[in-house]
């Protein structure tokens, strides 16, 4: 198990980071905070609660995600400690696996920590635990196996910056890309139409864990839906480390 | 024997420039390496000497020839586990210790803990930072940070050890107990294959050197060899001949008292002055054949390759 140790040496990194902490102190000011946001509304503070500090979990992720996830496979290259690892008797996709491993563990555990203070500030407010929230989390953890793993194929062949900005961009188009098959309805072309239709099915669709408004309003979620989110999370992730793997297997250290 | 390092026919090209303009910086090279020799790979900066060592562990690939190590290909994972390798100017990682950043590297051969244990403590003390094991590798200095790479590519007692300037940023004191280290691995039969541009300290630890200028290598051989076919003449130092007695036969460099300094080419010259001295009744104090060293060796290759170019 040679993935094991290179999880163990990212994730070992990742928590040592400061820029970590940071992210993760500004979420929980966020979430605990939200509790003021809430004061503003009359009978619906929780709903407001949950919103925000629902919300403030998933940009503070997104950017742990893109942030760490890009530093730490770009700092091996730029900084040439993959050099070292690479001479080892490790082959090329078992380091980008470790990575992957190590760089969700250190976001789930963040993700729980971030949680569990939304689940707080809850309870201290409605004195319960409202655990319906996990499911939520648990797709938007889904969501991050996609974002996490953009970040690393763009790492395994350009600059920090442009893999930053280009995983940004995913993330926002992800968000939007539900709007193509809109669009293809709108448009008379035949080119037009498959344009759109293959766009929608080549970029990932971000909304599919997306059960803010679900959650916020106690609307009842399907279990088909949650499968196929999770199944979808899963395979797009799978197929994007396959083709960071393809890349990283040519790549030249000069 | 099969060797320990079979280069055959590398080329490798760059492209640099905004039009990508392709660059050769390995034309044709080849060398072998035998196994449980000291092999410098000697060569100016900028000659293909790193180029050359990643393509040997498989971090960058050449556009034609083949490189084998013990016989089989370099990029085999089995036969990784037989090299050890230190990187020019290496990076680690700054947030682990000493021993957390040794332990990492035998996770990678899937050693077991308590065997763990016992090399990092050994290798620990090879290097002399033994004190220093649970100091974050940031604190460390470069020598330190040097030392501590070498330990890593020691970690799995390594058949074959790939060493790239790994003298470079040392004091004294770290290139001493690396040239010790070298010669320590040479004794119990393990191959060195180690560039530098440091003839001195290649002239001490290789049995052989293969010299790389512009991407080809000029010559490979023993140290004697490549110097010895370079001696250029002999210097006697006599005394009690009077230098009136030496000039119309021989060049006479300097005369102190008690000490004139001849010199004479060629084995004909030397019995030549040694009859000279036995007749006039003068006395021999030193016979001294005048080498080229290995650094004017290594000039006049450079000087030879510009002039080619």
């Amino acid at each position: 198990m040679k993935v094991y140790p290179i999880a163990l040496n990212t994730f070992r990194e990742a928590i040592r980071d400061r820029i970590l902490y940071l992210l993760l102190f500004f979420a929980l000011l966020m979430i605990f905070t939200s509790r003021i946001a809430s004061l503003l509304t009359v009978g619906e503070e929780s709903k407001i609660i949950i919103d925000v500090g629902l919300s403030a979990i998933s940009f503070f992720g997104v950017l742990m995600a893109i942030l760490i996830g890009i530093t730490l496979v770009s700092r091996e290259i730029e900084k040439r400690t993959i050099y070292n690892i690479l001479s080892k008797p490790i082959r090329r996709y078992q380091f980008l696996l470790g990575k992957y491993a190590g760089l969700l563990l250190t976001i789930l555990i963040m993700d729980f920590i971030m949680t569990l203070g939304l689940l707080l500030t809850l309870y201290f407010k409605s004195g319960r635990f409202e655990l319906h929230l996990l499911l939520a989390m648990g797709l938007f953890f889904c969501e991050l196996f996609i974002i996490t793993a953009f970040a690393i194929f763009f790492s395994t062949f350009t600059t920090p910056i442009l893999s930053s900005i280009f995983t940004l961009a995913i993330y926002a188009v992800g968000h939007l890309s539900w709007n193509l098959l809109a669009l293809k309805e709108r448009i008379a072309s035949f080119w037009g139409k498959a344009l759109c239709f293959m766009l929608y099915y080549l970029l990932p669709n971000l909304e599919n864990f997306n059960i803010k408004n679900e959650v916020v309003h106690q609307l009842t979620i399907g279990w088909k839906t949650v499968l196929l989110a999770i199944g979808y999370g899963i395979s797009y992730s799978v197929v994007i480390i396959l083709l960071a793997t393809l890349i990283f297997q040519r790549r030249d250290f000069v | 024997m099969i060797p320990a390092i079979e280069i055959k026919n590398l080329y490798k090209s760059f492209r640099s420039g905004f039009f990508l303009k392709k660059q050769l910086v390995l034309h044709n090279l080849s060398l072998q390496v035998q196994q449980g020799e000291a092999f410098g790979f000697l060569g100016p900066n900028g000659a293909g000497k790193t180029t050359t060592i990643r393509i040997i562990n498989g971090l960058s690939y050449p556009d034609q020839g083949e490189v084998f190590i013990f016989g089989k290909e370099n990029t085999n994972v089995g036969v990784k586990a037989r090299v050890g390798f230190l990187p020019e100017e290496p990076y680690f990682y700054h947030h682990l210790t000493g021993w957390e950043f040794l332990d990492f590297y035998s996770q990678l051969f899937g050693y077991s803990r308590r065997y763990r244990h016992k090399r990092i403590a050994f290798l620990l003390e090879l290097i002399g930072l033994q004190e220093y094991a649970d100091m974050q590798l940031r604190k460390y200095s470069r020598g330190m940070l040097q030392r501590i790479g070498l330990a890593q590519a020691l970690i799995n007692d390594p058949q074959l050890v790939i060493l790239d300037e790994p003298m470079s940023s040392l004091d004294p004191i770290g290139r001493r107990m690396v040239r010790d280290i070298i010669i320590d691995l040479g004794k119990r039969g393990k191959t060195v294959f180690f560039s530098s541009h440091i003839l001195s300290d290649v002239e001490m630890v290789c049995d052989r050197v293969a010299i790389i200028i512009g991407g080809r290598i000029i010559s490979v051989g023993k140290i004697g060899e490549l110097v010895k076919e370079k001696v250029d003449f002999h210097e006697i130092v006599l005394d009690g001949i009077s230098t009136d007695k030496l000039v119309p036969e021989f060049e006479v460099i300097s005369h102190e008292t008690n000490r004139t300094l001849i010199k004479v080419e060629g084995e004909e010259g030397i019995q030549r002055a040694l009859t000279f001295i036995k007749v006039h009744k003068g006395k021999v104090i030193s016979v001294n054949p005048q080498k080229k060293s290995l650094e004017d060796i290594f000039i006049d290759e450079i000087r030879k390759g510009g002039e080619r170019e």
